[in-house]
This record gives structure tokens, C-alpha cells and sequence, in this order.
């Protein structure tokens, strides 16, 4: 009984699976592949994908394909005489970039709020907001937290606005922190550098580069949480628009 | 001249002339190594004769020079760097003085165990059509007589002469295409006069199939297909014709068992492997252990694991055989710590189960039922769904140990990984991967990198202990990061292992104590060996690009 059933939905299969292939990426992928264009194409393309003349992800235009698999091949390949180097992806790799492409049009970028002013903006990053006690931009500030330098490109809008009112949404593992107890009972807390089974790896707030073997420590932990604070209350609707825009224009040096 | 460390002198037939006049006090030894000689490997620990140590595939050594006591003594004695920037997944061969081993793709090489310098190196440049899915590797030789057997990435099986690296034959194995994703990577198993391998692909929709070959000759003797035809038995677990693209591929080499003539071998996953739409039904004999008659290669009997997988939780484990005292009564049983999370211990004479608990964390089965089925509650679906263990599995092909010393099982586990499977329409082209979406995970399955900051929600490596009589854990040494290593153990009580770290160390077999460490700065992808020159004992292992030999100080 299920295997002439199975038979006809597997000939259905077939026929439709170049066309179920265009939708229905998990949320899952788009979010891997959220990463591997903020790590490896968003410094060309922008973080909302409007970067480059004639290409806009988030409103579905592209110059040169319209299937997800002649995307795929152009990130893999790249496109000879132009700017577009081929990508060091494999093919599901390439794949998840496309359902972050694809998931881009149904989530625009809108700056909720409106657009802020970035001049007032860099001053609130400078000054009330206190943000290069930890963070940096254009050599000036903290290298304990992320370099801020060019996150233009690499953060959307909501990105940006989700990280300063709810700092522990997301901690990429990039950005981890951890503390850890020496014998002698100092405490230390630094960006999680590296680990292993016997050893952790901190840059700290004195820009020290860290390392203790795990057997010598009274204590380690890596953070579940992330230092920085919440903005939510601290700034206001309009500081928070404008600092967001702020760093939007921080598209690093050339 | 078994039985009994050998002292130094294998050197190639054509040399032993000008060698015996430089040096008139060597030894010269001829390798003979028979099938007698690897069913009683066990009672000459100075050698490393088989893939796993023995038949039985225990890895498990009689040599004890090495001890808890002064194991902290290790020191490393040379090193040998593959000229290859592949994982270094072979175990070697080590007989009588001279180790055996393959650096990627395709190089047969001969070590003087002494001190890692090459002997010979015979090199086979495999075709560039081969496609194999996940690195182009090879795990190891098989040795009968004077002859090395090397499985090709090009589907080819090759016969070498041990002492010069001489070609014997080199034979095409039929209907095993490369350029359709066929490739051997397994190290064969000798049993007899025969050469038995199994080809990989269950990625690129291959059909798998086991093959013994004449060792004389080259001639195929038997075959068994691991995914039936039509008018074979298990075939109607197939719907319509996904047989034909039905992977259950062989990569990692069975065992054999001399009083029942029985080989045994655990198979891979059904093709496509993460959207089981088109294959409706179990998908005999992916994901499940085969005996086979060693003489025909006829059914005995099958025990699947994972029925219909769409996890690709390949059953490409070793199968370790051991006797144990089961509920009163001696019985012969075979220890299977699976991909699928779960622990088993069949009967290895019927394929009987008689036990089976998880290892790691697992809800894709609410449990197995008194068959051993699991008790499906999860598959993936279209927006994807968050399943214990992550695809790369509760371990993989990594080694498993067991100790008849200690009775206890070593895993190497990855422990609390998980991944996101999505189900994805996927269509098949001949020599293009037929997988569907892959899953995403926040571990990574192939391998790491010199830089770890997960936590260990995300997933981590660990040795687990267990008592296969109860399916308990014994003990459990943790690691940051995950392992590829096999388990080596031995009869005073260590068991070694490494990790993708880069460590190799040393555990206490009774409590999983860490005794020694050595980083070396490499994944360490596959199992330890420990073997004997003139009454030393030595313990190797490859990591990065690299095999390392280590002894007492």
C-alpha cells in the first residue's frame, strides 16, 4: 500500500524539487548564513545588502541570477571581471547565505524610530553612552569589547538596536567573556580568547594577553551573560536612533 | 619467530645483502605473516598485525612496560610528517620492526619503527574524478604473507610487497565508478586467503557492497550488496527504485570471529541522507551490522540500528567482539557503541539483542524497545526541528576499546551536541552529493580549528567508561573540544586517546584519571597503537599531518 503511494510522491518529488529548493529555509539556516555574510560578504554588499550598484538583497534584486542555485554558484565562483571574487564556501554553506538572502526580503531594514542623527550620535557613543570604556572607534577606546570600527557594514539596524537594549539576545561565541580565580585569589575578567581541556586564553581590561592552565585556577568560568549593559531607560528613544545611525556611518578605514 | 620480541633488522629483500655487510651483526627477519599469525595477533603484542589490533577489534595490548606508575615518563621518540595537508586517519601496521602506514591520498609507506625513517614509499596519485565526501583519507593496510593490500580512493585494490613497495597487481573494482562517488577508504580486513573491503558514497547515492578478493591473484570471490535488489531479501524495505541510490556505504573495517567464520561489518546511512521521502520503508541494511559467512559471503544475519535514518547516524562503527559472563552464562556478544547516541550488546551469534541504553543525550527515540528498536518521536522536518545527537553523532568511526582486564567499554563521545535537521527535497545526479539540507549545528562536524570559545551546551568531547553488563557509566574525562580519536587500552590498566585540541594522554582504565599528556598541536583522527622493539615498548599516534612515537624515557 505505501510503496505505490510512495512511488508517485517520490516521481512528484523529483519534479518539484528545483522549485521547493527557491523556499522553505529553517530558521536555523538563515541564521548560519546571517554569519557567513557578516563574516565574508557584507564589507562589499553592506549589511543590508544595497552596497553594490544594480544589487539590492533585501528588495530581491540581483544582476546576474534568479535561482537559488545560480546564486550559490556565484558565491562560490565568483564572477570574473568584476569585483565578485569566487567565496570559500562549500555548496551548503553557499546554500545558507542564500536563505539569509532570500530572508532579507521578507524583513526590511526600516530603522524603527526613524533615522537619528550620527554627529549627535557619536557623541553620546563618546560621552553618556560611555560606550569606549569598552569598545573602539578609529584607534580611540577599549579593545576589550568588540572594535566598532567598521560595524556599518557588518550590523543591520535591528541588529544594532536589539544589542543595545538586550545585550544577552545573542552572544556570538566571538564575544564571550569568562572569569576566572587564580590560587592567590585574584579575580580576572576578559574576552574569552581561546580554551581547552587544560588551558584558557583572556584578553583583559589592562589589554593583557592571558593565559592559565586550568589546574592552577582556584576557579574559571566562560559568561553565559554579556558585560555590557542594557541601554533600555539609560538613553533615550531618540539617543538610542541616533547612536544606532552613528554606528551605521562607521564603515572603517579603507 | 613469533611470539616473542624480535630484535632490529627488517630491511628490504635487495638490501639485506649490502646491509648484512655493513653491519654483519643484524638480524635479518622474513615477514611472514600468515592468518595464523593475525587470528593470535593478541600473543604477539609487540606487533599491531590488523586495523584494530586483533580480530576481535578490541584494541586492547598485552604489553605493560608502560604503567600508571611511570607513564608521566613518556617521551617522544621521533616523528614521521606526512607529506600530505590531509587528516592523518590511518592506523598503522606495525610487523616485526617496521611500521606500515598510508599518508593521504594514496601513499603506502614503510617506517623503521625504530626511528620513523622510511624504508620505502610507494605512491598511488588517485584519479582526480574521485569524490569522496569528506576529505580525500584513507585509514590503513591489511598485511597476508609478504603482501600489503591498500583500498584506493579510485576504486582501485592494490597489492604492494612488503619488503621492496613493489606492485603485486593492482585490480579495477567493477561497478565502483569514481567519478559516481564511489571510494575506498577503509583499511581491509584479511580473513584466510581473502582480501574483504567495503566502498564508501553514501552521499553521492551510491550502492554499497562488501567484496572479497583472491590475495594471490586479485580475482573478487563473493560480494554482498548492503542495499538488496530486486529479489533479494530486504529489498521491498526500499520504496519503488531508491535501492538503487540506497548508500548504505562501508568505510570502516569489521571483524571476524574464527569459531563461527563469521565477518561482521557496520554500514552506513541511506541515501539521501537527511529526507527519507523517497525511500519509505527500514532501508535494509543501512545503518545496521551484517555477519557474513567469510567464505561466501552469504547472510547470516542483520541487526539494524537506526531504521530508516534521516539523521545519518551511520552504523560505520567497528564491531568489538568479546566474550563476556552474561546473566550466568559465557556468551559471545558484540559491543556497539552507535552514532544514533545509543549503546548496544548483541549476541554475535544470532545477532540477538540483549541490551541498549544511550551513552549521550538523545531524543530522537524515547528509548529501544525489548528488539532493540528505537522508539522513533522525532524526524526532520520542513522548518526544521532541534534533535540530540547533532548528525556527527553521539561518536563516529573512532575506535571504541574493551578491556577484558577492567570488562569496561571506552568510547570516545561527543557529548550534548545537537543540531537543527531541516527536511529538503533533493534530486539525484549521478556524481553530485544526495544528502538534502544539511543540518546546523553549533559544533563542527569535520573538523575544528585552532581556536575554541563554546561553551559546553553547545557540545563537547569526552572518553566515557561503561560496563557493557549494565550499560552504565563507569567514568567520564571530559574534554573542551570535540575528539576524532580512537581508544587504545592495555593490560596494565591506561587507556590513550586524544583530541582535536591536539592532546594525546593517558587515563587510569579503573577511574578515568588523567596520568599523561603530550600536546601535539594536531587532531588527533584516528586510534593509537602500542607495540615492542627489542623489548621497548612504544605508543604512536598521528595527529595533525603527523605520526608520533612515544616511549619510556
Amino acid at each position: 500500500m505505501w510503496r505505490a503511494g510512495v512511488v508517485l510522491a517520490f516521481a512528484v518529488t523529483v519534479a518539484v524539487a528545483s522549485l521547493v529548493a527557491q523556499h522553505g529555509y529553517s530558521p536555523a539556516e538563515v541564521a548560519e548564513g546571517g554569519r557567513l555574510f557578516q563574516a565574508s560578504c557584507a564589507r562589499c554588499h553592506g549589511a543590508d545588502g544595497d552596497a553594490v550598484a544594480g544589487v539590492n538583497f533585501a528588495r530581491g534584486q540581483f544582476r546576474r541570477a534568479t535561482t537559488d542555485d545560480e546564486i550559490v554558484r556565484i558565491i562560490t565562483a565568483g564572477i570574473p571581471g568584476t569585483g565578485m571574487p569566487p567565496g570559500n564556501f562549500s555548496e551548503f554553506d553557499a546554500g545558507r547565505i542564500v536563505a539569509y538572502l532570500r530572508s532579507m526580503t521578507a524583513t526590511p531594514t526600516a530603522s524603527a524610530g526613524g533615522p537619528g542623527d550620527a554627529a549627535r550620535g557619536k557623541a553620546v557613543v563618546e560621552g553618556k553612552g560611555q560606550c569606549l570604556t569598552c569598545h573602539r572607534v578609529d584607534g580611540a577606546g577599549s579593545q576589550l569589547g568588540p572594535d566598532l570600527n567598521s560595524v556599518g557594514p557588518l550590523r543591520r539596524t535591528g541588529e544594532l538596536q536589539r544589542s543595545l537594549l538586550d545585550p544577552d539576545a545573542e552572544i556570538v561565541d566571538d564575544n564571550r567573556f569568562a572569569r576566572v580565580v587564580t590560587r592567590g585569589g585574584e579575580t580576572i575578567t576578559g574576552r574569552l580568547l581561546n580554551q581547552d581541556s587544560f588551558s584558557i586564553q583572556l584578553f583583559d581590561a589592562k589589554e593583557r594577553l592571558l593565559s592559565f592552565t586550568k589546574s592552577d585556577l582556584r576557579e574559571y568560568a566562560i559568561l553565559r551573560s554579556s558585560p555590557m549593559p542594557s541601554y533600555r531607560g539609560t538613553l533615550s528613544t531618540e539617543e538610542l536612533a541616533d547612536v544606532v545611525s552613528y554606528l551605521r556611518s562607521l564603515k572603517g578605514r579603507p | 619467530m613469533t611470539g616473542r620480541v624480535l630484535k632490529r633488522g627488517i630491511v628490504g629483500a635487495a638490501l639485506v645483502a649490502s646491509a648484512a655487510a655493513f653491519n654483519s651483526s643484524w638480524t635479518t627477519v622474513v615477514a611472514q605473516v600468515s592468518f595464523d599469525r593475525l587470528l593470535r595477533s593478541a600473543e604477539e603484542p609487540q606487533n599491531w598485525l590488523t586495523y584494530s589490533g586483533t580480530t576481535m577489534s578490541q584494541r586492547y595490548s598485552l604489553l605493560t612496560q608502560v604503567t600508571a606508575a611511570n607513564v608521566k615518563n613518556l617521551e617522544q621518540q621521533w616523528v614521521f610528517q606526512a607529506q600530505s595537508l590531509e587528516k592523518f586517519e590511518a592506523t598503522p601496521l606495525v610487523v616485526d620492526g617496521v611500521i606500515y602506514t598510508v599518508q593521504a591520498p594514496n601513499d603506502v609507506v614503510a617506517l623503521d619503527a625504530l626511528t620513523g625513517r622510511a624504508f620505502w614509499i610507494y605512491s598511488h596519485v588517485p584519479s582526480p574524478l574521485a569524490r569522496p565526501c569528506c576529505g580525500r583519507v584513507n585509514r590503513g593496510l591489511a598485511i597476508l604473507g609478504n603482501t600489503l593490500f591498500l583500498a584506493t580512493l579510485d576504486d582501485h585494490l592494490i597489492a604492494l610487497d612488503a619488503k621492496s613497495g613493489r606492485l603485486v597487481w593492482n585490480v579495477t573494482i567493477e561497478g565502483a565508478r569514481p567519478e559516481a562517488g564511489y571510494a575506498f577508504t577503509v583499511a581491509p580486513l584479511v580473513v584466510k586467503n581473502k582480501i574483504i573491503i567495503g566502498v564508501a558514497g553514501a552521499e553521492f547515492g551510491v550502492r554499497g557492497f562488501l567484496a572479497a578478493f583472491d590475495a594471490t591473484t586479485g580475482g573478487e570471490l563473493w560480494r554482498f550488496n548492503t542495499v538488496p535488489g530486486p529479489g533479494e531479501a530486504g529489498n521491498t524495505t526500499w520504496a519503488g527504485d531508491s535501492w538503487k541510490r540506497g548508500g548504505a556505504s562501508v568505510w570502516v573495517t569489521g571483524s571476524y570471529d574464527p569459531d563461527l567464520n563469521l565477518t561482521y561489518w557496520g554500514l552506513g546511512n541511506p541515501g539521501p541522507d537527511w529526507n527519507g521521502a523517497s525511500r519509505e520503508g527500514d532501508n535494509l541494511y543501512s545503518d545496521g551490522v551484517v555477519a557474513l559467512d567469510a567464505d561466501t559471503g552469504t547472510l547470516k544475519w542483520h541487526f539494524q540500528f537506526t531504521p530508516h535514518d534521516e539523521m545519518d547516524y551511520d552504523s560505520t562503527q567497528v564491531p568489538v567482539l568479546a566474550d563476556l559472563e552474561w546473566q550466568g552464562r559465557m556468551r559471545k556478544v558484540m559491543l556497539w557503541a552507535n552514532r544514533n547516541g545509543f549503546l548496544y550488546v548483541l549476541d554475535r551469534t544470532n545477532g540477538q539483542f540483549l541490551l541498549g541504553k544511550p551513552f549521550v543525550k538523545v531524543t530522537w527515540a524515547s528509548g529501544l524497545d525489548d528488539k532493540g528498536r528505537p522508539i522513533r518521536v522525532q524526524s526532520p522536518t520542513e522548518e526544521g526541528v532541534v534533535i540530540f545527537p547533532h548528525a556527527v553523532g553521539g561518536t563516529n568511526w573512532m575506535s571504541p576499546s574493551f578491556s577484558p582486564r577492567t570488562g569496561l567499554f571506552y568510547i570516545p563521545s561527543l557529548m550534548d551536541s545537537y543540531a537543527t535537521f531541516p527536511r529538503r527535497a533533493v534530486e539525484f545526479v549521478e556524481g553530485r552529493v544526495f544528502v538534502g539540507a544539511f543540518p546546523v549545528g553549533p559544533i563542527q562536524a569535520l573538523r575544528g580549528g585552532p581556536i575554541n570559545r563554546r561553551i559546553p551546551e553547545q557540545g563537547y568531547g569526552a572518553i566515557q567508561a561503561f560496563d557493557p553488563k549494565t550499560g552504565t557509566q563507569k567514568w567520564i574525562f571530559k574534554l573542551a573540544d570535540l575528539t576524532d580519536s580512537g581508544v587504545l587500552s592495555t593490560a596494565s590498566d591506561l587507556v590513550f586517546a586524544g583530541s582535536r585540541e591536539g592532546y594525546f594522554f593517558a587515563l587510569d582504565a579503573r577511574d578515568g584519571s588523567l596520568l599523561w599528556k603530550a600536546n601535539l598541536g594536531g587532531n588527533v583522527a584516528s586510534g593509537p597503537i602500542t607495540y615492542a622493539v627489542n623489548g621497548r615498548q612504544y605508543v604512536a599516534v598521528s595527529a595533525g599531518n603527523s605520526l608520533f612515537a612515544y616511549a619510556l624515557r
